[in-house]
This record gives structure tokens, C-alpha cells and sequence, in this order.
């Protein structure tokens, strides 16, 4: 039954593979990222991260409040190489100088 | 066994785990993250990063197995779970050349030897030069790969649009390209090596800071953490950037500084980015990882000694601008995230190695200048081959951190292509 729980729906993680997770000892939800790929999708966690902290303080017998939300990463939403190339901030190597 | 598969003749492993009656695969536990160290052990490595677990894996590969991997935080907390997971031959020094052919073979037979798929793929890396000066550099060190038995060749611009046709070649005057260097996804390295090593007998303790290292009485040293303290008869210090720090507990100076470099990954794409690309002007890399992601970064200057692993729109902007430059038609590709992990920056851009001066019973294994991840393989091989009493190897007498300071570190070259 675990295994057709889907907690991350952009990579195909599902509740079996959080137990299995947790029983190989990778029980932080950053070793959980890492060893699932939950979060690592288009998403980028915001479907799937509460469904996976509560599952996972569950497993691990742990408050919720005890399993903080993995590092947020920018940019906040997927976006274009295009336009973060115009952005002003851009260092420029001495071969774009003329 | 899998049916229909009995004539294979690759040696699967006897010890991987089997679903139960009810399909579920239960695996026995790699890392303790809960728990008091041992009293003892013979050998305490410090770092559960790819170098510290390596060698872990080797020494228990040679019976050593009372060994103890004392983990600050989680499994590739640090630069080993922060990289781009390039592996390449094309360095400007023999010893590193050749230590990186060695490492290309193991990371060919990791999943076999293993028993983990680390998606190693081997694509090629193409460096890409904008100048006749970048040319000459690479051309010398084309000469030495060649001598050493890589097979790497100098392009003209057509040519490396052959195997990229994706590139502008607006400023490009040339290539250089060796077909067997590659890539791997870091990960499953480290849960490769943890996972053989803990079933061979040697225990990992994640989470689980030291914050003290003193000499025991009778040779040894005693390990202090946060769970328990353990004495240990060698000590390992494989803490990449935060090798000082530790070295320090015991009056050792290890001259290396941690430079922040920022990397980034893009959606999901189908495959059609065969090598690893590089750019010698803005250090920018790229390459496409087997889940299809683009990931790649830039060398922006300037941002000086830090352990600080936040995010800046500079460097998103700089690899995007570079990136989109070289390869316009990438426009259009989404960023879905941005992270950074430090380099341990040696001052001669090569690995510390083997004793500290006055201290022969701690070891360095540190200073690789953000290509740890690639040379781990065959230095933890060579470190547990030494340590379980064979011969040391070259860099044991080469890498020394006393070349720092008696003088014998100028009579080698420095690496000068840590790039990408």
C-alpha cells in the first residue's frame, strides 16, 4: 500500500520509499531529499514537502516541530537562462569588455 | 536472480537486500544518526564526506574494520554532496593525470565493485579556449595527458561543434577534448561506500559533531563528540574545508581556506549534451546529468575566504549571461535551483596528504581545491592500502603538509588547471 502513496508527485516518491529511507538510517529530511529526490522537481518542494515532514516525523517518531523544512533554494520559481542573463548583477569577464 | 539472467557474468552481489513475502525490500541500517560512539577504535576517520568514506571502504575492504566515520552533520552535508560530479584526466600535472586514470577505472567498475549505479557516464570534456594563450595552455597539457596515455586531442572550432553542435562559435579559437573523461551523480557515491563499509563492519555516526581532539596518554588520540568521546589509535581528518578547524584542536596548522563556489541545475531535459563543457575564460561548466538537468556553474571572483553557502543572483546571472553566450539556444531552459559548497583551497592548488609534522598518527586527507570528489577513489584506495601496512604511494611522500614549510614543495609544479 506504501508504495502507491505518492508523496512527490514530480519525482514518483512515494511513502514506501521514505520508509525506506528512514530505515537505512538516512532520516534528516535533507538526507531525505537527497536519498528520495523528493523535492528536486518543478515543485521544488512546495506540494510535497509538508506531506513528507509529517510522514517522516511520524516514521521517526519525532514532533513535527522537530523537522525543519529543507533549505529553500532560489530562484523562487523556475526561470529562463534568457532573462537572468539581462540582469544587471552579471559579471563581466574581461572578454565581454570592448 | 533475476530470470533469464543466470549466464551473466557480472558478479552480483550476494548481500543485497530482497523483498519480503509482501514485495517490500527492507534494508538493514548504514548509518548510526542516534547512540553513543565506541569507547575505542583503531581508526577514527572525521568526515563522512566522499574522501573520509572512501577510505573507510577501501580499509574495510582489506579486513581493516575497526573504524569509526564521525559525521558533523548528514551524508554529503558538505562539498561532497555540493558538486557537479565532473571526473576528468585533462590535468597540467603527471602525478595528477595519472591519479585520475586510476580513479576513472574505479568510478567504471563502482557499480559492479559496489553494488550502487552512480549514473556514470562518459561523455567527454570539452574545454573550450578564446585566446591563443588559453590554446598554448592547453596544447602543453595535451602533450603530457598524451604522454601519460590519455587520449586527449586538440580541436578546431568546426570540430568541437561537431560534438556540441549546440555552440556559437563567435570567439572560440579552440578545443580540447579527451572522450573518456565523464560524469556521476555524487550522491550514491557516498551511499555506495557507507553502505559497504557499514556491512564489512566499520560504523558511521551521522550527526554527530567533535568538538575536541586531544593526545591520549599512551599514544592515540582521544575524540571528543557530541555523542561521547572515543579513543582512537589513528585519527583521519577528512573535513575538506573545515580541515583547519579540526587540525587546529591539537595545534596543527593546515594551510588551506574555504572559497564559496555557487553551481545550479535546470529542468529536466531530453539527453543531447554528450560532454562536460568548459570555458577556460569564465571558468563556466556544463554538463547533462542522467536525469536529464543541466547542471553547471561559473568561477564569479571575488568573494574571498567564507564558510557562508548562501545563494547570490550575481552568480545566476553571470552563469546564465556566459552560459546562453556560448549556447544561445539554451535560452529558453528554466533554473530550478541554485546552491553552493566550498573548495578547500590549498596554497599550490594540490591535495594534503599523509602526517602532520610531530603528530605521525594523525592523518590529512584535505586541499583538493574542489576536485576531491573525482580523486577520492583512487586516494582512498592508495590511503588504505597504506595504512593497512603496505608501501605508501608517491603522493604519501609528495602531498606532505610539511612541503609548506621546509621547502620541498618547490621542487614539484603546482597544479594550475583546477577549473570547472
Amino acid at each position: 500500500m506504501a508504495g502507491k502513496i505518492v508523496l512527490c508527485r514530480c519525482e514518483d516518491m512515494t511513502l514506501a520509499d521514505l520508509e525506506h529511507s528512514v530505515e537505512r538510517g538516512y532520516r534528516d529530511i535533507e538526507e531525505v531529499k537527497r536519498y528520495t529526490g523528493f523535492g528536486t522537481g518543478p515543485c521544488q518542494g512546495k506540494e510535497c514537502l509538508a506531506a513528507v515532514a509529517i510522514q517522516l516525523a511520524r516514521l521517526t517518531q519525532r514532533p513535527p516541530a522537530e523537522i525543519p523544512p529543507f533549505t529553500s533554494r532560489p530562484p523562487l520559481a523556475p526561470t529562463p537562462l534568457r532573462l537572468l542573463a539581462r540582469d544587471p548583477a552579471a559579471h563581466i569577464f574581461p572578454d565581454e569588455e570592448s | 536472480m533475476i530470470a533469464g539472467n543466470e549466464d551473466d557474468d557480472v558478479d552480483l552481489d550476494e548481500n543485497a537486500p530482497r523483498a519480503d513475502a509482501s514485495g517490500v525490500i527492507r534494508m538493514p541500517a548504514t548509518l548510526e544518526a542516534t547512540g553513543p560512539v565506541p569507547e575505542r577504535c583503531e581508526i577514527a576517520i572525521i568526515g563522512g564526506g566522499v574522501v573520509g568514506l572512501a577510505i573507510a571502504y577501501y580499509l574495510a575492504s582489506l579486513d581493516v574494520t575497526d573504524v569509526v566515520v564521525i559525521e558533523r552533520g548528514y551524508l554529503a552535508e558538505g562539498a561532497s554532496g555540493r558538486n557537479g560530479g565532473g571526473v576528468r584526466q585533462q590535468w597540467s600535472t603527471e602525478i595528477n593525470i595519472r591519479l585520475m586514470q586510476e580513479s576513472v577505472e574505479l568510478c567504471r567498475r563502482f557499480a559492479v565493485d559496489v553494488g550502487v549505479n552512480v549514473w556514470f557516464r562518459q561523455g567527454g570534456y570539452l574545454f573550450l579556449a578564446r585566446s591563443a594563450k588559453e590554446v598554448a595552455r592547453l596544447e602543453k597539457n595535451i602533450d603530457l595527458q598524451n604522454r601519460c596515455g590519455v587520449a586527449t586531442r586538440m580541436l578546431a572550432p568546426e570540430k568541437a561543434q561537431d560534438i556540441v553542435p549546440e555552440l556559437d562559435l563567435t570567439g572560440i579559437v579552440g578545443a580540447s577534448f579527451n572522450p573518456s573523461d565523464g560524469i556521476l551523480f555524487p550522491w550514491p557515491f557516498l551511499w555506495g561506500y557507507a553502505r559497504q563499509a557499514a556491512a564489512m563492519g566499520a560504523r558511521i555516526f551521522t550527526q554527530t559533531p567533535v568538538h575536541g581532539l586531544e593526545p591520549a596518554a599512551g599514544g592515540g588520540y582521544v575524540v571528543h563528540t557530541t555523542r561521547g568521546n572515543v579513543r582512537a589509535r589513528r585519527v583521519i581528518n577528512a573535513t575538506g574545508s573545515w580541515s583547519p578547524l579540526v587540525a587546529k584542536h591539537i595545534g596543527v596548522e593546515v594551510p588551506t581556506w574555504p572559497i564559496r563556489h555557487e553551481i545550479c541545475s535546470s529542468e529536466p531535459l531530453k539527453p543531447f549534451l554528450r560532454p562536460m563543457v568548459s570555458e577556460l575564460a569564465s571558468g563556466l561548466y556544463c554538463s547533462q546529468s542522467m536525469r536529464g538537468e543541466i547542471v553547471g556553474g561559473v568561477t564569479v571572483p571575488g568573494h574571498g575566504s567564507t564558510y557562508g553557502m548562501g545563494s547570490t543572483l550575481e552568480f545566476l546571472a553571470t552563469y546564465a549571461r556566459r552560459l546562453t553566450r556560448l549556447m544561445p539556444i539554451l535560452g529558453d531552459i528554466k533554473i530550478l535551483r541554485q546552491w553552493a559548497g566550498p573548495y578547500d583551497q590549498s596554497p599550490d592548488g594540490n591535495p594534503i596528504l599523509g602526517p602532520a609534522p610531530g603528530h605521525p598518527d594523525f592523518f590529512l586527507a584535505c586541499g583538493f581545491v574542489g576536485h576531491g570528489f573525482m580523486m577520492a577513489p583512487i586516494v582512498g584506495k592508495l590511503y588504505a592500502e597504506w595504512l593497512a601496512g603496505g608501501e605508501p604511494h608517491e603522493i604519501f611522500s609528495r602531498y606532505t603538509l610539511s612541503r609548506f614549510t621546509d621547502g620541498s614543495g618547490s621542487s614539484h609544479p603546482k597544479e594550475d588547471f583546477n577549473i570547472g
